[in-house]
């Protein structure tokens, strides 16, 4: 049934379709609708769950380790600085293989105050072991969290699903909800092999010598690895009960493209339609989306860039001292491969609003320049 | 696609207006987009709504820079903000004044068109007479104004999106419709 709702509410319905069994959360702008709908949710018995109020984000994700340990099936939803102060807990959630989907509001890291979209604080996050998806329409959101769990709970890794604070968390569209019968079939009950059982008692987390943790590290690399294909098979059998696509991915207009832009997040969409503009112009320009930067789906870029003449990147992030990691990650994906000069642009940073003339002013400074670029500021007022 | 910018000051319900219009407008089989500027609106200051209209999903994330219509909550803003910027040749301003269209001037290239939303949200009990919550009254004069979406779109828009008071707001909304003269 189609209805309209906020990006935010569409992770709490789809947290809810997806029966989770335990929340712990602390609240922190621009997340805070998505639980404190959640808790709505809990309280009217709509959803048979435990909401577990916590102090910090720290004992959000902490809550939420014990809870998947045991079996539950297990949410939170955070941002920016909560986001940093769960990151201890991020690798013990990634090597204790657990499969807890949460959802991060893309929000500045501060200093300067910010609650404004910016991929830093996930991006941060990238080396924790989990799994990392980047949405872009409130669809998306609702549809990821569905499928995130059904992922995470058969390659044993948490699923990270971000998206950009206001643009999304705050937009008011149009989403249309699955019916629950169709999600029960497609997403069971969570069934570890292994969980904490009183009546069962195990060890979790011990110590581990150096003869048994790097194997650790090595098995958890094959299950990012085997996530690629996972997520492209879950991702066409919920295309099967909703009609709606999605894998690691989406390329648009790209199959005859002379030039690609690379983007992510909600600034993705908004370059769906300056490619449009940029096509009524005559100019052969097409969007690769990366919908998912771990697994990192290099092959599946390789797939769709290697003809292709020359590559833009837009970032709406930043590794200080480097330059935009979508690029990085692009340009070492090319390397070996193949030679396509690769122009890297930095924009919307902090919030700032990335205008459809934006988007086509870097895909024409593109087309104008054959050198490669690691580099470019577009509109800094310095 | 339709593309309608709302100023307010905080408080004055501008999100809510984009909001309640975009519902209004899905009812009516649309595909709609609606979001506050910033989202941490502060009572009185100025700000700013958006809200898309389209036969398809909106893709485009940005704002609203080439509005297709401009509603202005509170009349003060016009002396501070460049209320009509970047608005289309041919488009509208709806306006919550108590006084007729012809008091304003924005040259030749707008309609403009005026609705006492205050004294309708007064006379509804919505808000204080010092601080009045005129967006449901102003969404019921857009609908006869534009015919973009109908008064019967605009009411199913309030039950969805308005927690409470929503024969008050209905009320407001019909008020305001029933206020701008055909044609």
């Amino acid at each position: 049934m189609k209805k309209t709702m906020m990006g935010n509410y569409a992770a709490s319905w789809g947290a809810q379709l997806a029966r989770v069994q335990v929340i712990a959360a602390y609240p922190i702008t621009p997340q805070t609708l998505i639980v404190e709908k959640l808790s709505d949710i809990v309280a009217d018995g709509e959803l048979d769950a435990k909401f577990i109020k916590v102090e910090s984000e720290h004992s959000a994700m902490a809550a939420c380790i014990g809870a998947s340990a045991t079996g539950a099936r297990a949410y939170t939803a955070t941002s920016a600085q909560g986001l940093a102060l769960m990151h201890e807990m991020l690798h013990w959630a990634a090597l204790a293989r657990l499969p807890i989907v949460m959802t991060n509001v893309n929000r500045a890291m501060a200093p300067g105050w910010s609650i404004w979209a910016d991929q830093n604080d996930s991006l941060s996050q990238r080396d924790t072991g989990w799994m990392q998806i980047y949405a872009s329409s409130a669809q998306e959101i609702l549809d990821s969290t569905l499928i995130g769990y059904k992922v995470s709970e058969k390659v044993l890794l948490p699923t990270l699903i971000s998206f950009d604070a206001f643009f999304l968390s705050h937009t008011m569209e149009v989403v249309d909800m699955p019916e629950i019968e169709l999600i029960d079939k497609y997403l069971p009950p969570y069934k570890p092999e292994y969980k904490m059982d009183v009546n069962d008692p195990r060890s979790f987390g011990a110590l581990t010598d150096e003869q048994y943790y790097y194997e650790f590290r090595y098995k958890m690399q094959k299950a990012m690895d085997e996530a690629v294909d996972v997520i492209k098979e879950d991702g066409k059998e919920y295309e099967k009960i909703t009609g709606r696509a999605y894998s690691l991915i989406h390329p648009y207009r790209c199959e005859d493209a002379d030039m690609i832009l690379v983007t992510s997040g909600t600034i993705a969409e908004t370059t769906n339609v300056a490619v449009d503009e940029l096509r009524a112009e005559g100019k052969k320009v097409g969007n690769l989306r990366i919908r998912v930067i771990r697994p990192y789906p290099k092959k599946e870029i390789l797939e769709v860039v290697k003809g292709v003449k020359k590559l833009a990147v837009i970032d709406r992030n930043i590794s200080p001292g480097y330059s935009g990691i979508f690029s990085q990650e692009l340009k070492s994906a090319l390397y070996n491969e193949v030679d396509i000069p690769v122009r890297s642009y930095i924009a919307g940073l902090g919030g700032r609003d990335v205008k459809i003339e934006d988007i086509k002013d870097m895909a024409n400074d593109t087309l104008k320049n054959d050198a490669p670029n690691d580099l470019i500021w577009k509109g800094v007022k310095i | 696609m339709i593309e309608i910018r709302m100023h307010g000051r905080g408080g004055q319900g501008a999100v809510k207006a984009s909001f309640v219009l975009a519902e209004a407008a899905f009812q009516g089989g649309k595909y709609v987009q609606a979001f506050p500027r910033f989202g941490v609106e502060r009572r009185g200051a100025p700000v700013e709504a958006f809200t898309r209209i389209d036969d398809k999903p909106v893709q485009i994330r940005s704002q609203i820079y080439y509005p297709d219509g401009i509603i202005v909550l509170d009349p003060t803003l016009i002396e501070v903000v460049d209320v009509t910027k970047g608005l289309k040749k041919g488009g509208w301003i709806l306006i919550n004044s108590d006084k007729d269209p012809e008091f304003y001037d924005f040259g030749d290239d707008y309609k403009v068109y005026t609705v006492d939303a205050t004294e309708i949200a007064v006379q509804n009990r919505l808000g204080s007479r010092t601080a009045p919550i005129v967006n449901t009254a102003i969404v019921g004069a857009l609908a006869k104004i534009t015919g973009i979406v109908t008064i019967d779109a605009v009411f199913k828009g309030i039950d969805s999106s308005i927690p409470r008071f929503q024969e008050e707001n209905k009320s407001a909304a019909k008020q305001a419709y029933d206020s701008i003269a055909s044609g």
